[in-house]
Protein backbone atom coordinates (compact mmCIF):
# COMPACT_ATOMS: atom_id res chain seq x y z
CA UNK A 1 0.00 0.00 0.00
CA UNK A 2 1.26 3.45 -0.89
CA UNK A 3 1.57 6.35 1.58
CA UNK A 4 -1.50 7.97 -0.01
CA UNK A 5 -3.54 4.80 0.29
CA UNK A 6 -2.44 4.34 3.91
CA UNK A 7 -3.53 7.89 4.68
CA UNK A 8 -6.89 7.47 2.95
CA UNK A 9 -7.72 4.30 4.87
CA UNK A 10 -6.43 5.39 8.32
CA UNK A 11 -9.87 5.69 9.95
CA UNK A 12 -10.72 2.18 8.78
CA UNK A 13 -7.44 0.66 9.97
CA UNK A 14 -7.25 2.56 13.28
CA UNK A 15 -10.89 2.53 14.36
CA UNK A 16 -12.92 0.23 12.08
CA UNK A 17 -14.87 3.16 10.74
CA UNK A 18 -17.69 1.93 8.52
CA UNK A 19 -21.24 3.05 7.80
CA UNK A 20 -24.86 2.34 8.65
CA UNK A 21 -27.06 2.31 5.54
CA UNK A 22 -29.80 4.97 5.91
CA UNK A 23 -32.13 2.85 3.78
CA UNK A 24 -31.84 -0.72 5.09
CA UNK A 25 -30.00 0.09 8.37
CA UNK A 26 -27.37 -2.61 7.87
CA UNK A 27 -23.79 -1.99 8.96
CA UNK A 28 -21.15 -1.73 6.22
CA UNK A 29 -17.36 -2.04 6.53
CA UNK A 30 -15.35 -0.47 4.94
CA UNK A 31 -17.43 2.51 3.75
CA UNK A 32 -18.85 2.16 0.25
CA UNK A 33 -20.66 4.48 -2.13
CA UNK A 34 -23.37 1.91 -2.81
CA UNK A 35 -24.92 -0.27 -0.09
CA UNK A 36 -24.12 -3.94 -0.85
CA UNK A 37 -27.37 -5.02 0.80
CA UNK A 38 -29.99 -2.75 -0.83
CA UNK A 39 -28.03 -0.95 -3.61
CA UNK A 40 -29.10 2.49 -2.36
CA UNK A 41 -26.57 5.25 -1.66
CA UNK A 42 -24.64 4.12 1.42
CA UNK A 43 -24.81 6.18 4.46
CA UNK A 44 -23.42 8.07 7.39
CA UNK A 45 -20.16 6.99 9.01
CA UNK A 46 -20.34 4.66 11.96
CA UNK A 47 -17.49 3.31 14.04
CA UNK A 48 -17.74 -0.41 14.80
CA UNK A 49 -17.42 -1.61 18.39
CA UNK A 50 -14.43 -3.81 17.56
CA UNK A 51 -16.06 -6.87 19.09
CA UNK A 52 -16.80 -9.99 17.11
CA UNK A 53 -16.19 -13.71 16.80
CA UNK A 54 -13.95 -15.97 14.74
CA UNK A 55 -15.80 -17.27 11.66
CA UNK A 56 -12.75 -19.12 10.35
CA UNK A 57 -8.98 -19.09 10.78
CA UNK A 58 -5.74 -20.39 9.30
CA UNK A 59 -2.18 -20.60 10.55
CA UNK A 60 0.00 -19.51 7.66
CA UNK A 61 3.51 -20.92 7.16
CA UNK A 62 4.22 -19.62 3.63
CA UNK A 63 3.69 -15.87 3.65
CA UNK A 64 4.02 -12.95 1.23
CA UNK A 65 6.89 -10.47 1.06
CA UNK A 66 6.61 -7.91 3.85
CA UNK A 67 5.38 -10.43 6.43
CA UNK A 68 8.33 -12.83 6.68
CA UNK A 69 9.47 -11.68 10.13
CA UNK A 70 6.10 -12.56 11.70
CA UNK A 71 5.69 -16.04 10.27
CA UNK A 72 3.99 -18.25 11.14
CA UNK A 73 0.92 -16.21 12.02
CA UNK A 74 -2.81 -16.76 12.20
CA UNK A 75 -5.27 -14.96 9.94
CA UNK A 76 -8.99 -15.03 10.64
CA UNK A 77 -12.31 -14.04 9.21
CA UNK A 78 -13.88 -12.11 12.07
CA UNK A 79 -17.64 -11.58 12.10
CA UNK A 80 -18.17 -8.21 13.78
CA UNK A 81 -21.12 -7.95 16.17
CA UNK A 82 -22.67 -5.30 13.90
CA UNK A 83 -22.71 -7.81 10.99
CA UNK A 84 -19.84 -7.16 8.58
CA UNK A 85 -16.98 -9.66 8.30
CA UNK A 86 -13.32 -8.59 8.15
CA UNK A 87 -10.04 -10.33 7.35
CA UNK A 88 -7.40 -9.73 10.03
CA UNK A 89 -4.57 -11.35 11.95
CA UNK A 90 -5.16 -12.77 15.41
CA UNK A 91 -2.71 -11.73 18.08
CA UNK A 92 -1.97 -12.55 21.75
CA UNK A 93 -2.88 -16.19 21.12
CA UNK A 94 -1.37 -19.61 21.41
CA UNK A 95 -2.24 -22.39 18.95
CA UNK A 96 -4.60 -24.10 21.36
CA UNK A 97 -6.58 -20.92 21.91
CA UNK A 98 -8.09 -20.50 18.48
CA UNK A 99 -11.44 -21.98 17.60
CA UNK A 100 -14.39 -21.05 15.45
CA UNK A 101 -16.91 -19.01 17.44
CA UNK A 102 -14.27 -17.63 19.81
CA UNK A 103 -15.09 -14.05 20.94
CA UNK A 104 -12.41 -11.55 19.94
CA UNK A 105 -11.82 -7.81 20.18
CA UNK A 106 -9.93 -5.35 18.04
CA UNK A 107 -6.50 -4.04 19.00
CA UNK A 108 -4.12 -1.80 17.06
CA UNK A 109 -0.83 -3.37 16.06
CA UNK A 110 1.93 -3.02 13.50
CA UNK A 111 0.64 -4.93 10.46
CA UNK A 112 3.78 -5.62 8.45
CA UNK A 113 7.45 -4.86 7.97
CA UNK A 114 8.29 -1.37 6.85
CA UNK A 115 7.69 -0.59 3.20
CA UNK A 116 10.26 0.84 0.81
CA UNK A 117 9.46 4.35 2.02
CA UNK A 118 10.11 3.34 5.65
CA UNK A 119 6.45 3.79 6.57
CA UNK A 120 5.23 1.82 9.56
CA UNK A 121 1.80 0.36 8.88
CA UNK A 122 -0.53 0.13 11.86
CA UNK A 123 -3.96 -1.38 11.74
CA UNK A 124 -6.44 -3.71 13.36
CA UNK A 125 -5.73 -7.17 14.63
CA UNK A 126 -7.97 -9.16 16.96
CA UNK A 127 -7.22 -10.86 20.28
CA UNK A 128 -9.27 -13.17 22.47
CA UNK A 129 -11.62 -11.27 24.78
CA UNK A 130 -9.93 -11.48 28.16
CA UNK A 131 -12.09 -12.80 30.97
CA UNK A 132 -10.55 -10.26 33.36
CA UNK A 133 -11.56 -7.43 31.07
CA UNK A 134 -15.28 -8.25 31.23
CA UNK B 1 -24.24 -14.57 -33.55
CA UNK B 2 -22.03 -17.06 -35.35
CA UNK B 3 -21.13 -20.39 -33.84
CA UNK B 4 -17.37 -20.58 -33.06
CA UNK B 5 -15.03 -23.56 -33.36
CA UNK B 6 -11.47 -24.36 -32.33
CA UNK B 7 -9.36 -25.58 -35.27
CA UNK B 8 -5.90 -25.62 -33.68
CA UNK B 9 -4.38 -26.08 -30.22
CA UNK B 10 -0.88 -25.77 -28.80
CA UNK B 11 0.77 -26.07 -25.39
CA UNK B 12 4.19 -26.21 -23.78
CA UNK B 13 4.76 -28.75 -20.99
CA UNK B 14 4.03 -27.08 -17.64
CA UNK B 15 7.09 -26.74 -15.41
CA UNK B 16 9.99 -24.54 -14.38
CA UNK B 17 11.26 -23.08 -17.65
CA UNK B 18 14.28 -21.11 -16.40
CA UNK B 19 15.84 -21.33 -19.86
CA UNK B 20 12.88 -19.66 -21.57
CA UNK B 21 11.28 -16.23 -21.22
CA UNK B 22 7.57 -15.43 -21.33
CA UNK B 23 7.76 -14.60 -25.04
CA UNK B 24 9.33 -17.97 -25.85
CA UNK B 25 6.78 -20.10 -24.04
CA UNK B 26 3.88 -18.10 -25.50
CA UNK B 27 5.29 -18.43 -29.01
CA UNK B 28 5.73 -22.19 -28.55
CA UNK B 29 1.99 -22.59 -27.87
CA UNK B 30 0.88 -20.11 -30.56
CA UNK B 31 3.11 -21.63 -33.26
CA UNK B 32 1.83 -25.12 -32.49
CA UNK B 33 -1.80 -23.96 -32.64
CA UNK B 34 -1.33 -22.06 -35.92
CA UNK B 35 0.55 -24.98 -37.44
CA UNK B 36 -2.34 -27.27 -36.62
CA UNK B 37 -4.87 -24.79 -38.02
CA UNK B 38 -2.73 -24.54 -41.14
CA UNK B 39 -2.83 -20.75 -41.26
CA UNK B 40 -0.54 -17.79 -40.72
CA UNK B 41 -3.27 -15.25 -41.37
CA UNK B 42 -4.85 -14.09 -38.15
CA UNK B 43 -6.92 -11.01 -37.30
CA UNK B 44 -6.21 -10.79 -33.60
CA UNK B 45 -4.23 -12.19 -30.68
CA UNK B 46 -5.80 -12.11 -27.23
CA UNK B 47 -3.47 -13.00 -24.36
CA UNK B 48 -4.69 -14.14 -20.96
CA UNK B 49 -2.14 -13.29 -18.27
CA UNK B 50 -2.18 -12.15 -14.66
CA UNK B 51 1.31 -11.39 -13.38
CA UNK B 52 3.60 -10.15 -16.17
CA UNK B 53 3.51 -6.61 -14.78
CA UNK B 54 4.19 -7.45 -11.14
CA UNK B 55 6.63 -10.37 -11.59
CA UNK B 56 8.37 -9.57 -14.89
CA UNK B 57 8.01 -5.76 -15.08
CA UNK B 58 6.54 -6.42 -18.51
CA UNK B 59 3.17 -5.02 -19.50
CA UNK B 60 1.96 -4.47 -23.05
CA UNK B 61 2.35 -8.22 -23.13
CA UNK B 62 0.10 -9.12 -26.06
CA UNK B 63 1.98 -6.83 -28.41
CA UNK B 64 5.32 -8.15 -27.17
CA UNK B 65 4.15 -11.70 -27.90
CA UNK B 66 2.56 -10.78 -31.25
CA UNK B 67 5.80 -9.07 -32.27
CA UNK B 68 7.92 -12.07 -31.24
CA UNK B 69 5.49 -14.45 -32.99
CA UNK B 70 5.65 -12.55 -36.27
CA UNK B 71 2.03 -11.40 -35.98
CA UNK B 72 2.31 -7.81 -37.25
CA UNK B 73 -0.53 -5.45 -38.08
CA UNK B 74 -3.01 -7.48 -36.08
CA UNK B 75 -5.07 -6.51 -33.04
CA UNK B 76 -3.29 -7.59 -29.85
CA UNK B 77 -4.54 -7.10 -26.29
CA UNK B 78 -3.96 -8.65 -22.88
CA UNK B 79 -6.96 -9.70 -20.78
CA UNK B 80 -6.50 -9.87 -17.01
CA UNK B 81 -8.89 -11.30 -14.43
CA UNK B 82 -6.51 -12.98 -11.99
CA UNK B 83 -6.41 -16.78 -12.31
CA UNK B 84 -9.41 -16.60 -14.67
CA UNK B 85 -7.41 -14.58 -17.22
CA UNK B 86 -7.05 -17.53 -19.62
CA UNK B 87 -10.75 -18.32 -19.96
CA UNK B 88 -11.59 -14.60 -19.95
CA UNK B 89 -9.30 -14.16 -22.96
CA UNK B 90 -11.05 -17.07 -24.68
CA UNK B 91 -14.39 -15.36 -24.07
CA UNK B 92 -13.12 -12.17 -25.73
CA UNK B 93 -11.84 -14.22 -28.69
CA UNK B 94 -15.18 -16.02 -28.83
CA UNK B 95 -17.09 -12.72 -28.86
CA UNK B 96 -14.84 -11.32 -31.60
CA UNK B 97 -15.48 -14.27 -33.93
CA UNK B 98 -19.14 -14.80 -32.97
CA UNK B 99 -19.92 -11.16 -33.66
CA UNK B 100 -18.30 -11.27 -37.09
CA UNK B 101 -15.76 -8.64 -36.06
CA UNK B 102 -12.90 -11.07 -36.75
CA UNK B 103 -12.63 -14.31 -38.73
CA UNK B 104 -9.47 -15.87 -37.25
CA UNK B 105 -8.40 -15.23 -33.66
CA UNK B 106 -5.59 -16.74 -31.62
CA UNK B 107 -6.07 -16.90 -27.86
CA UNK B 108 -3.04 -17.64 -25.70
CA UNK B 109 -2.92 -18.03 -21.93
CA UNK B 110 0.59 -17.57 -20.57
CA UNK B 111 2.26 -17.20 -17.16
CA UNK B 112 5.88 -17.09 -15.99
CA UNK B 113 5.97 -17.54 -12.22
CA UNK B 114 9.40 -19.03 -11.54
CA UNK B 115 11.61 -16.02 -12.40
CA UNK B 116 10.95 -14.52 -8.94
CA UNK B 117 11.40 -15.69 -5.33
CA UNK B 118 8.60 -17.68 -3.71
CA UNK B 119 7.70 -14.72 -1.49
CA UNK B 120 7.46 -12.30 -4.43
CA UNK B 121 5.28 -14.74 -6.35
CA UNK B 122 3.10 -15.24 -3.26
CA UNK B 123 2.76 -11.46 -2.93
CA UNK B 124 1.95 -11.19 -6.65
CA UNK B 125 -0.79 -13.80 -6.38
CA UNK B 126 -2.25 -11.96 -3.39
CA UNK B 127 -2.99 -9.01 -5.71
CA UNK B 128 -6.03 -11.01 -6.89
CA UNK B 129 -7.57 -10.18 -3.50
CA UNK B 130 -8.63 -6.78 -2.13
CA UNK B 131 -5.28 -5.01 -1.63
CA UNK B 132 -6.45 -2.66 1.13
CA UNK B 133 -8.65 -5.03 3.12
CA UNK B 134 -7.31 -8.55 2.51
CA UNK B 135 -3.68 -8.55 1.29
CA UNK B 136 -2.74 -5.68 3.64
CA UNK B 137 -3.32 -8.08 6.54
CA UNK B 138 -0.84 -10.65 5.28
CA UNK B 139 -3.31 -13.20 3.98
CA UNK B 140 -1.97 -15.13 0.99
CA UNK B 141 -4.00 -16.79 -1.68
CA UNK B 142 -3.52 -20.15 -0.03
CA UNK B 143 -4.59 -18.47 3.21
CA UNK B 144 -7.93 -17.35 1.75
CA UNK B 145 -8.66 -20.86 0.51
CA UNK B 146 -7.62 -22.22 3.89
CA UNK B 147 -10.18 -19.95 5.58
CA UNK B 148 -12.86 -21.44 3.33
CA UNK B 149 -11.70 -25.03 3.92
CA UNK B 150 -11.49 -24.65 7.71
CA UNK B 151 -15.03 -23.31 7.90
CA UNK B 152 -16.32 -25.95 5.46
CA UNK B 153 -14.88 -28.75 7.61
CA UNK B 154 -16.43 -27.19 10.71
CA UNK B 155 -19.86 -26.48 9.24
CA UNK B 156 -20.34 -29.82 7.45
CA UNK B 157 -18.43 -31.96 9.96
CA UNK B 158 -15.93 -33.13 7.34
CA UNK B 159 -13.01 -35.41 8.33
CA UNK B 160 -9.46 -34.19 7.69
CA UNK B 161 -8.67 -36.81 5.01
CA UNK B 162 -11.89 -36.08 3.07
CA UNK B 163 -10.13 -34.13 0.35
CA UNK B 164 -7.38 -36.66 -0.34
CA UNK B 165 -9.31 -38.24 -3.22
CA UNK B 166 -9.17 -35.02 -5.26
CA UNK B 167 -5.39 -34.88 -5.04
CA UNK B 168 -4.93 -38.61 -5.67
CA UNK B 169 -7.23 -38.50 -8.73
CA UNK B 170 -5.40 -35.48 -10.17
CA UNK B 171 -1.98 -37.09 -9.81
CA UNK B 172 -3.19 -40.45 -11.14
CA UNK B 173 -4.50 -38.66 -14.26
CA UNK B 174 -1.53 -36.31 -14.59
CA UNK B 175 0.76 -39.35 -14.74
CA UNK B 176 -0.80 -40.01 -18.17
CA UNK B 177 -0.21 -36.48 -19.53
CA UNK B 178 3.17 -35.70 -21.13
CA UNK B 179 2.49 -31.97 -20.65
CA UNK B 180 1.86 -32.27 -16.90
CA UNK B 181 4.30 -30.87 -14.34
CA UNK B 182 3.98 -33.88 -12.00
CA UNK B 183 3.66 -37.19 -13.85
CA UNK B 184 3.58 -39.45 -10.81
CA UNK B 185 0.69 -40.92 -8.81
CA UNK B 186 0.66 -40.18 -5.08
CA UNK B 187 -0.40 -42.39 -2.18
CA UNK B 188 -2.85 -41.64 0.62
CA UNK B 189 0.14 -41.67 2.98
CA UNK B 190 1.91 -39.00 0.94
CA UNK B 191 -1.22 -36.85 1.23
CA UNK B 192 -1.65 -37.44 4.95
CA UNK B 193 2.00 -36.65 5.72
CA UNK B 194 2.34 -33.59 3.49
CA UNK B 195 3.54 -30.42 5.27
CA UNK B 196 1.07 -27.60 5.94
CA UNK B 197 1.16 -24.38 3.90
CA UNK B 198 -1.75 -22.71 5.67
CA UNK B 199 -3.82 -24.94 7.94
CA UNK B 200 -5.75 -27.04 6.96
CA UNK B 201 -4.26 -26.81 3.43
CA UNK B 202 -1.19 -28.98 2.92
CA UNK B 203 1.13 -29.15 -0.08
CA UNK B 204 -0.91 -31.99 -1.58
CA UNK B 205 -4.11 -29.89 -1.41
CA UNK B 206 -2.44 -27.11 -3.35
CA UNK B 207 -1.47 -26.62 -7.00
CA UNK B 208 2.16 -25.72 -7.75
CA UNK B 209 3.80 -22.47 -8.86
CA UNK B 210 5.04 -22.99 -12.44
CA UNK B 211 5.40 -21.64 -15.99
CA UNK B 212 3.16 -22.48 -18.91
CA UNK B 213 1.44 -21.38 -22.09
CA UNK B 214 -1.46 -22.84 -24.04
CA UNK B 215 -3.22 -21.52 -27.14
CA UNK B 216 -6.14 -22.11 -29.47
CA UNK B 217 -7.16 -20.84 -32.91
CA UNK B 218 -10.80 -19.77 -33.21
CA UNK B 219 -12.82 -19.47 -36.43
CA UNK B 220 -16.50 -19.35 -37.34
CA UNK B 221 -17.88 -22.91 -37.34
CA UNK B 222 -19.27 -22.38 -40.85
CA UNK B 223 -15.69 -21.72 -42.04
CA UNK B 224 -14.07 -24.52 -40.01
CA UNK B 225 -14.16 -26.82 -43.06
CA UNK B 226 -11.57 -24.60 -44.74
CA UNK B 227 -9.11 -25.47 -41.99
CA UNK B 228 -10.16 -28.98 -41.14
CA UNK B 229 -8.70 -30.83 -44.14
CA UNK B 230 -6.39 -33.75 -44.79
CA UNK B 231 -4.94 -35.15 -41.58
CA UNK B 232 -6.53 -32.47 -39.41
CA UNK B 233 -8.00 -34.05 -36.26
CA UNK B 234 -11.24 -32.07 -36.53
CA UNK B 235 -12.89 -28.96 -35.20
CA UNK B 236 -14.38 -28.66 -31.74
CA UNK B 237 -17.32 -26.33 -31.27
CA UNK B 238 -17.70 -23.88 -28.38
CA UNK B 239 -21.26 -24.67 -27.29
CA UNK B 240 -21.34 -22.14 -24.44
CA UNK B 241 -19.23 -19.36 -22.99
CA UNK B 242 -20.32 -17.59 -19.82
CA UNK B 243 -18.84 -15.56 -17.01
CA UNK B 244 -20.11 -14.24 -13.68
CA UNK B 245 -18.61 -12.38 -10.77
CA UNK B 246 -18.99 -12.12 -7.00
CA UNK B 247 -17.56 -9.81 -4.33
CA UNK B 248 -13.79 -9.49 -4.68
CA UNK B 249 -13.21 -10.01 -0.96
CA UNK B 250 -14.02 -13.38 0.55
CA UNK B 251 -15.24 -11.65 3.74
CA UNK B 252 -17.99 -9.83 1.79
CA UNK B 253 -19.66 -13.00 0.42
CA UNK B 254 -23.21 -13.70 1.50
CA UNK B 255 -22.10 -17.31 1.96
CA UNK B 256 -18.31 -17.83 1.79
CA UNK B 257 -18.89 -21.58 1.34
CA UNK B 258 -20.89 -21.31 -1.89
CA UNK B 259 -19.41 -20.34 -5.27
CA UNK B 260 -22.30 -18.23 -6.49
CA UNK B 261 -20.35 -17.08 -9.56
CA UNK B 262 -19.79 -20.75 -10.51
CA UNK B 263 -23.50 -21.41 -10.08
CA UNK B 264 -24.50 -18.41 -12.22
CA UNK B 265 -21.94 -18.92 -14.98
CA UNK B 266 -22.62 -22.68 -15.24
CA UNK B 267 -26.39 -22.08 -15.32
CA UNK B 268 -25.89 -19.57 -18.15
CA UNK B 269 -23.70 -22.10 -19.97
CA UNK B 270 -26.25 -24.91 -19.53
CA UNK B 271 -28.98 -22.66 -20.99
CA UNK B 272 -26.81 -21.49 -23.92
CA UNK B 273 -25.83 -25.02 -24.90
CA UNK B 274 -28.96 -26.95 -23.95
CA UNK B 275 -26.63 -29.30 -22.06
CA UNK B 276 -27.48 -30.59 -18.57
CA UNK B 277 -24.95 -31.67 -15.95
CA UNK B 278 -25.79 -35.31 -16.76
CA UNK B 279 -24.81 -34.77 -20.44
CA UNK B 280 -21.27 -33.63 -19.55
CA UNK B 281 -18.71 -36.38 -20.27
CA UNK B 282 -15.94 -34.75 -18.22
CA UNK B 283 -15.42 -31.56 -16.23
CA UNK B 284 -12.11 -29.68 -16.14
CA UNK B 285 -12.72 -27.75 -12.92
CA UNK B 286 -10.45 -25.27 -11.14
CA UNK B 287 -8.74 -27.50 -8.56
CA UNK B 288 -6.18 -24.89 -7.44
CA UNK B 289 -6.97 -26.27 -3.97
CA UNK B 290 -8.89 -29.45 -3.14
CA UNK B 291 -11.59 -27.42 -1.37
CA UNK B 292 -12.28 -25.64 -4.69
CA UNK B 293 -13.01 -29.00 -6.35
CA UNK B 294 -15.67 -29.73 -3.74
CA UNK B 295 -17.22 -26.25 -3.98
CA UNK B 296 -17.18 -26.30 -7.82
CA UNK B 297 -18.99 -29.66 -7.94
CA UNK B 298 -21.60 -28.31 -5.51
CA UNK B 299 -22.17 -25.06 -7.43
CA UNK B 300 -22.45 -26.67 -10.88
CA UNK B 301 -25.08 -29.26 -10.03
CA UNK B 302 -23.11 -32.43 -9.19
CA UNK B 303 -23.48 -32.45 -5.41
CA UNK B 304 -25.57 -30.89 -2.69
CA UNK B 305 -24.08 -28.19 -0.49
CA UNK B 306 -21.49 -29.63 1.88
CA UNK B 307 -21.38 -32.96 0.01
CA UNK B 308 -18.97 -32.30 -2.88
CA UNK B 309 -16.21 -34.18 -1.06
CA UNK B 310 -18.31 -37.39 -1.11
CA UNK B 311 -17.69 -37.59 -4.88
CA UNK B 312 -13.94 -37.84 -4.22
CA UNK B 313 -14.38 -40.35 -1.42
CA UNK B 314 -16.55 -42.54 -3.70
CA UNK B 315 -14.19 -42.04 -6.67
CA UNK B 316 -17.08 -40.73 -8.75
CA UNK B 317 -14.52 -38.27 -10.17
CA UNK B 318 -12.21 -40.91 -11.69
CA UNK B 319 -11.91 -41.55 -15.44
CA UNK B 320 -14.74 -44.12 -15.26
CA UNK B 321 -16.76 -42.30 -12.63
CA UNK B 322 -20.06 -40.43 -12.81
CA UNK B 323 -18.28 -37.13 -13.49
CA UNK B 324 -14.58 -37.44 -14.40
CA UNK B 325 -12.62 -34.33 -13.35
CA UNK B 326 -9.03 -33.14 -13.85
CA UNK B 327 -8.74 -35.81 -16.53
CA UNK B 328 -5.21 -34.85 -17.56
CA UNK B 329 -4.03 -33.87 -14.10
CA UNK B 330 -5.94 -30.67 -13.41
CA UNK B 331 -4.31 -27.69 -11.74
CA UNK B 332 -2.87 -29.95 -9.02
CA UNK B 333 -0.80 -32.24 -11.23
CA UNK B 334 -0.63 -30.65 -14.70
CA UNK B 335 0.15 -27.40 -12.85
CA UNK B 336 -1.40 -23.96 -12.37
CA UNK B 337 0.48 -21.28 -14.34
CA UNK B 338 -2.27 -18.90 -13.30
CA UNK B 339 -3.13 -16.82 -16.40
CA UNK B 340 -2.50 -19.83 -18.66
CA UNK B 341 -4.63 -22.31 -16.72
CA UNK B 342 -7.97 -21.51 -18.38
CA UNK B 343 -6.42 -22.22 -21.78
CA UNK B 344 -4.80 -25.48 -20.64
CA UNK B 345 -8.25 -26.62 -19.51
CA UNK B 346 -9.68 -25.82 -22.96
CA UNK B 347 -6.77 -27.37 -24.87
CA UNK B 348 -7.14 -30.56 -22.79
CA UNK B 349 -10.90 -30.59 -23.40
CA UNK B 350 -10.21 -30.39 -27.15
CA UNK B 351 -7.74 -33.31 -26.83
CA UNK B 352 -10.42 -35.36 -25.04
CA UNK B 353 -13.14 -34.52 -27.55
CA UNK B 354 -10.91 -35.38 -30.50
CA UNK B 355 -9.99 -38.69 -28.85
CA UNK B 356 -6.36 -37.56 -28.68
CA UNK B 357 -5.81 -37.66 -24.93
CA UNK B 358 -3.68 -40.81 -25.13
CA UNK B 359 -3.45 -42.78 -21.88
CA UNK B 360 -5.69 -40.20 -20.23
CA UNK B 361 -8.49 -40.59 -22.77
CA UNK B 362 -12.02 -40.69 -21.30
CA UNK B 363 -14.31 -43.22 -22.99
CA UNK B 364 -17.05 -41.68 -25.18
CA UNK B 365 -16.11 -38.05 -24.56
CA UNK B 366 -18.72 -36.02 -26.43
CA UNK B 367 -19.30 -32.95 -24.24
CA UNK B 368 -16.66 -31.29 -22.08
CA UNK B 369 -17.05 -28.49 -19.53
CA UNK B 370 -14.22 -26.24 -18.34
CA UNK B 371 -14.40 -23.80 -15.44
CA UNK B 372 -11.75 -21.23 -14.57
CA UNK B 373 -11.82 -19.33 -11.26
CA UNK B 374 -10.25 -15.95 -10.55
CA UNK B 375 -9.54 -14.90 -6.98
CA UNK B 376 -11.24 -16.73 -4.12
CA UNK B 377 -14.31 -17.23 -6.35
CA UNK B 378 -14.75 -13.63 -7.54
CA UNK B 379 -14.64 -14.27 -11.31
CA UNK B 380 -15.77 -17.61 -12.70
CA UNK B 381 -15.82 -18.47 -16.40
CA UNK B 382 -17.52 -21.60 -17.76
CA UNK B 383 -17.15 -23.05 -21.25
CA UNK B 384 -18.90 -26.06 -22.74
CA UNK B 385 -17.33 -27.72 -25.78
CA UNK B 386 -18.62 -30.40 -28.11
CA UNK B 387 -17.30 -32.50 -30.98
ZN1 LIG C 1 -28.72 -0.63 2.43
Amino acid sequence: MSIASLWRTRQQRYSLQGEICPECHQAIFPPRDVCPHCSEAAGPLHTMSGRGEVYSYTKMFNVPDGFLAQRPYTVALVKLEEGPMVTAQLTDITDEDVEIGMPVEMVTRKLREEGDGGEIVYGYKFRPVLAAAD
Amino acid sequence: MRSVSIVGIGQIPVGEHWELSVRHIAYHAIAEALEEAGTEQVDALFVGNMLSGSLLSQEHLATLIADFSGLRNVEAAKIESACASGASALRIGHMAVASGMHDVVVVCGVEKMTDTSGESTTAGLATAADAEYEAAHGVSFVGLNALIMQRYMYEFDVPSDAFAGFSINAHRNGAKNAHAMFQKPISLDAYLNAPMIATPINIMDSSPVCDGAAAAVLVASEQAGTYVTGHHPGAVQILASASANDTIALHDRKDPLFLEAAYVSSQKAYVQSGVTPADVSFFELHDAFTIMSALSLEATGYARRGEGWHLAADDAIGPDGKIPISTLGGLKSRGHPVGATGMYQVVEAVQQLRGEAGQGQIGSASVGMTQNIGGSGATIVTHILGG
